[in-house]
């Protein structure tokens, strides 16, 4: 488990305008629980990335304590940091391999570093990681000659080699195309399924969010502003910061979808659907009991994580629409009557 | 044989073999020292440097001030300021072993920017990826900054021997011996014009192993 009490991160600046204070993270309170996948998303610049550096204490706190398993992470001396920075591995967005280094000897790194002298041990390891993130092939290739996808796969099999227990990841897909991104994200999760490992990831993608991660963080100029079960987050966003990451997830304009109702009749209404309900018939029932007739406006079927849901914008035109709306309320959907 | 012999008159090839093994002794034995010194203060002066690992702007000041007075001064005014100390050092300020102590003076500072100047280059991502590895400041010195800058310091070593090939010839005038040496007594002031085209074509030769060399190794350390 990974506790922040009112940590907080401010730059002092150098040079011509010394002294002045740059605030990049506001006092935070933050719980990530063992085994999760915790997502913090935000624009560049809104601290995320100073949050996750804080763990491994790539970036000191100002004040504040972060506690890694009941441990003061921010008590720890040069040697002691040493030795927690080898129980939590870390991937980059731009990779950070070695470019004099092979495969191998990249991810043969960190057990050098730890101090593991055994060449039979560090082979059976690096061998061994290598297969989990399928390179099994390409051990003895230089970081030139992969993929970027290949390339992610060598940091984490590099960020395992250690066996941490929590994985930093730092916009690990953003770098790769859509396709890569998926089957990064899915090793991932089966990273933490298999390894039962704490991944704690910053993108600025909600999709990255929605296929993995658990639980979410959203913040805006250094603070955390809305945070949750991503279902939820997702489904139901309070703050603006986070509907905006929402739309531009599902790639509509607010302000385009407001103009196209204008010329719509009717009640318009947003049902969303979560898990099981999804694939209940609930609309064809509810006209044909009521006599409403819909027409949808908008609308997404897609999942988070594994659990499939629905999201549907409608309009209802005659019939007795108070009796459609009560029907609505009463099934296991969650209802939005927007006009 | 015949020609050859007519066409080089002046050339006595005893003394050119002498010569050549001179400037050879001389080049090796200062790009030895030059990089054993010039490593160790180029990483401290990347060290030292801004926003790097030891930050420190009085001791990056103070080197650098080092470092630029000595590249500042012209290498034949060093040759002769140096004498004293040459002497002290070596015990002789003449023939192979009295050029080696200037060279060296010379060429450290040199190399040493060059070497501040590949480590530069290198991504800082890597340096924090390493950090977050848990790696001592000596492992990320050892085990990934130097191997990361290979093939820029090895393009250093390069640069910094033909330039010492240079200062080699002008060692000559302190009574060092050389080709360049050959070069000014016999080719510049006897008129012997045979000896000077012997000795340039000579050091070109030199200068182009040198630089083919050490493509060779920036190419296959470069691992792009």
């Amino acid at each position: 488990m990974i506790e922040f009490h009112q940590v907080h991160k401010t730059y002092r600046v150098a040079g011509k305008r010394a002294g002045r204070e740059i605030p990049a993270l506001q006092p935070t309170d933050l719980r990530i629980e063992s085994g999760q996948i915790f997502g913090l998303i935000g624009h560049s610049g809104a601290g995320k990335s100073t949050l996750l550096r804080l763990i491994n204490r790539l970036e000191e706190p100002s004040g504040g304590r972060i506690l890694v398993d009941g441990e003061d992470v921010t008590a720890l001396d040069a040697n002691g940091l040493r030795q927690f920075r080898q129980r939590v591995g870390m991937i980059f967005q731009h990779f950070n391999l070695l470019a004099s280094k092979t495969v191998a000897d990249n991810v043969a790194l960190p057990l050098k570093l730890a101090g593991v002298r055994s060449r039979a041990e560090i082979d059976a390891r690096v061998a061994e990681l290598l297969a989990r993130v399928g390179l099994g092939d390409h051990a003895k290739k230089y970081p030139a000659q992969l993929s970027g996808g290949q390339k992610q796969r060598v940091g984490i099999a590099r960020a395992l080699a250690t066996g941490p227990t929590i994985l930093l990841c730092d916009e690990a897909t953003s770098a790769l195309d859509p396709q890569t991104t998926a089957s990064v994200l899915q090793l991932l999760a089966q990273i933490n399924r298999e390894l039962r490992l704490t991944i704690v990831l910053i993108t600025h993608e909600m999709d990255v969010i929605r296929r993995v991660c658990d639980r979410v963080a959203v913040m805006d100029a250094g603070e955390i502003v809305e945070q949750g079960a991503v279902a939820d987050v997702f489904l139901h966003p309070q703050h603006p910061t986070t509907r905006r990451f929402v739309l531009e997830a599902e790639q509509v304009d607010e302000d385009e979808r407001r103009d196209d109702f204008a010329q719509v009749p009717g009640r318009i209404l947003r049902l969303t659907f979560h898990g099981e309900s999804t694939y209940a018939p609930l609309l064809g029932k509810v006209a044909r009991d009521t006599g409403v007739d819909y027409s949808i406006l908008a609308g997404r079927i897609d999942r988070i994580r594994e659990t499939p849901y629905g999201q549907l914008t409608l309009s209802l035109v005659g019939g007795d629409i108070d009796a459609a709306l009560a029907q609505f309320r009463a099934a296991d959907v969650h209802l939005e009557v927007l006009r | 044989m015949e020609t050859l012999a007519t066409l080089f008159v002046n050339v006595d090839w005893y003394e050119i073999w002498q010569a050549t093994l001179d400037t050879l002794l001389m080049l090796g034995g200062s790009l030895l020292f030059t990089v054993l010194l010039g490593l160790p203060l180029g990483v401290l002066l990347f060290l030292s440097g801004p926003r790097q690992l030891f930050d420190n702007r009085p001791l990056y000041a103070l080197l650098s001030l080092v470092v630029n007075v000595l590249r500042s001064l012209p290498f034949i005014i060093l040759l002769i300021v140096m004498i004293p100390f040459t002497v002290l050092l070596a015990g002789t300020s003449l023939g192979v072993a009295g050029a080696i102590p200037p060279l060296v003076v010379g060429a450290t500072p040199f190399f040493a920017r060059l070497v501040e100047t590949a480590l530069r280059e290198v991504d800082r991502g890597i340096i924090e990826a390493t950090q977050a590895m848990g790696a001592t400041t000596r492992q990320i010195i050892l085990d990934a900054l130097l191997p990361e800058a290979r093939p820029g310091i090895f393009a250093a070593i390069t640069v910094t021997a033909i330039t010492l090939v240079s200062y080699t010839a002008m060692a000559g005038v302190v009574g060092a011996g050389g080709l360049g040496d050959l070069a000014i007594r016999f080719g510049y002031q006897r008129f012997q014009t045979d000896v000077m085209v012997v000795t340039v074509i000579l050091l070109l030769v030199l200068v182009q192993v040198l630089q083919s060399i050490g493509d060779r190794l920036v190419v296959h350390f470069s691992r792009k």
